[in-house]
């Protein structure tokens, strides 16, 4: 079975916003109808997004590190929120892994989002339906974009290629591979929840190098002593040819 | 989590309209088998009526919580997974068992089904109670497991959830009883107030029960199990955005401090302390006024007690939202 899902690599992430933005961008304009906004630009502004990059830091002054992490519906492969709904509108797809919400189906009780741990959901204030990222299952299937472009906005958009898409069920596929090389972990795992979206931990990379391995043990002029030197009287290259 | 006015309205006025139910058919029980004096119809008739009425208020409270009320129909769909939508196929069952059982002694239909040999009447009422009774347990038993399904919600998380919705639901409806009575029938009175005493004074013991248990949660959650890192010392610098969100607002009470902490207190006296007083000074002076202001204060007493039952569960997501920036 496939469960398509995101790797984001916290190592890479510059906390940019960029996925914030394209996804807002992308789902607003899409089928499903805005996202919306209101006092977009006013005192106390607030609407609904899918995606957001938040900021930590991590450890103690001046030995600290900024941890940028990007938040949104990890699509657990058993959803909390998928259960507890009365309507079925919401549901997580047999095929692809994929939560989404039925938005004519939503009553708007809000309880999925009181079950989801994570905070993914959020409800429109305008549609008074309950949304969420929907992996952008209208844009990865689409034939009529280049293959290059079937994947969701914000991993398009992301310029550190810290966001990869693919079916974690695969074990050859990219993001399987960077789970298992890299030491992918999942949010909260207390709660069962099985994430299918996975993050890759902070890394430093260091090589050690050694004194011998920057000077050549076995340099044939070291062992003949030093090169010898001209004299000051002796021609320059200049003096012997004639250019 | 923020307190939502039409769940919390939901959640006390079905408690009593219940609890009312259940006092009505254990005046009917202890007559048949001559404990108490038998009641006239219309005793049970009024009574239904009310329990119908606190039932229909919850039911309508229920629907300002939705954002689309004209698709409620759709909420009975998944009664196999969500505790949600059982409550919603037992509310009205409980509705209309309890409209029945008043419709039958309205009737005075004196039918016997399965041959009790009452003084009074036939057995029907009784077998019709009787479902409306399960009807009704099953009732508080959806109601407190909407919230304690949930077990990232720690404070929800504990059959003390169900044990207090059930106790408080029918300490208030006894207590409602005790009231009615005075009206209706003068005998019960003390029948019904000794009662709501004693189920007062145990639901006081459990609700203690919960509070000291959620003063001492152990967190499960964390900022480091949030974000996956195993350091101990991290500090929200951003939670991504300046202004508001649904995230800010639905999972935060919002109320100040000294509210969120003086409301514990004020519940204690006014669901507990304040109506056995009442329900004991009512009793010994035969005062219907007294009796009623015993329910009056205890309602209101629920609702506070149900506005700290949400202020105070902590959602983990909160992990996620501690810094404007």
């Amino acid at each position: 079975m496939t469960q398509l899902a995101l790797v984001i690599d916290l190592n890479v992430c510059v906390g940019c916003h960029a996925c914030v933005t394209s996804c807002k961008e992308w789902n607003t304009s899409g089928p499903a109808g805005a996202m919306s906004d209101d006092n977009p630009y006013g005192q106390d502004p607030t609407g609904t997004f899918f995606n957001r990059v938040q900021t930590y830091e991590v450890g103690e002054y001046p030995q600290t590190e900024t941890v940028h992490f990007p938040k949104s519906c990890l699509h657990c492969e058993d959803p909390p929120c998928v259960p507890v709904c009365p309507t079925g509108a919401s549901y997580k797809r047999e095929d692809d892994g994929i939560v989404l919400v039925d938005y004519d189906k939503c009553i708007g009780c809000k309880y999925c989002s009181w079950a989801c741990p994570y905070g993914a959901r959020e409800l429109d204030e305008h549609q008074k339906v309950m949304k969420k990222c929907t992996l952008c299952v209208d844009r990865i299937y689409d034939e009529s974009l280049p293959e290059s472009e079937r994947k969701p906005a914000c991993v398009l958009a992301c310029p550190t290629s810290a966001r990869l898409f693919g079916d974690v069920h695969d074990p050859e596929s990219e993001v399987s591979e960077a789970i298992r090389d890299e030491a992918g972990f999942q949010l909260m795992p207390e709660w069962g929840t099985h994430p299918a979206n996975h993050y890759l931990p902070r890394r430093k990379a260091k090589i050690r190098i050694h004194q011998d391995e920057l000077e050549r043990v076995d340099n044939p002029l070291k062992k003949e002593g030093e090169l010898p030197q001209l004299d000051d009287n002796s021609p320059t290259l200049d003096d012997v040819t004639s250019w | 989590m923020h307190p939502a006015f039409s769940v919390i309205f939901l959640t006390t006025l079905i408690g009593v309209g219940q609890g009312l139910f259940l006092a009505l058919y254990t005046g009917e029980s202890y007559a048949v088998v001559e404990l108490l004096p038998a009641q006239d119809q219309s005793f049970y008739v009024w009574g239904s009526v009310i329990a119908v009425g606190f039932l229909i208020a919850g039911l309508i409270s229920s629907i300002f919580h939705l954002g689309h009320p004209e698709r409620a129909w759709r909420s009975a769909a998944r009664w196999r997974t969500s505790w949600l939508s059982r409550e919603v196929i037992v509310l009205p069952t409980v509705i209309g068992a309890v409209a029945v059982y008043g419709g039958v002694h309205a009737l005075g239909w004196d039918l016997s089904v399965i041959g009790i040999k009452t003084q009074l009447r036939g057995d029907l009422t009784l077998l019709i109670g009787l479902g409306g009774v399960v009807a009704t347990f099953l009732l508080f038993l959806c109601t407190s497991m909407i919230y304690a399904c949930i077990k990232f919600l720690q404070e929800w998380a504990t059959p003390l959830t169900l044990i207090n919705y059930t106790l408080l639901g029918v300490a208030s409806g006894f207590t409602f009883a005790t009231a009615y009575a005075t009206y209706q029938a003068p005998h019960l009175v003390n029948f019904y107030g000794w009662w709501a005493i004693a189920i007062t004074a145990t639901a006081l013991v459990t609700r203690s029960a919960s509070l000291y248990r959620n003063a001492n949660l152990r967190r499960i959650s964390s900022l480091s199990t949030a974000i996956g890192v195993r350091d101990k010392r991290i500090k929200q610098r951003s939670m991504g955005f300046m202004g508001g969100s649904f995230n800010t607002r639905e999972y935060f009470h919002g109320a100040s401090q000294l509210l969120f902490r003086s409301i514990k207190w004020i519940f204690m006296v006014m669901v507990f302390l304040i109506p056995i007083s009442l329900l004991v000074i009512g009793m010994k002076n035969d005062s219907s006024s007294l009796l009623m202001s015993a329910f009056v204060v205890q309602y209101l007493g629920l609702i506070a007690e149900r506005w700290f039952f949400f202020a105070q569960a902590n959602h983990p997501q909160n992990l996620y939202y501690q810094t404007v920036g």
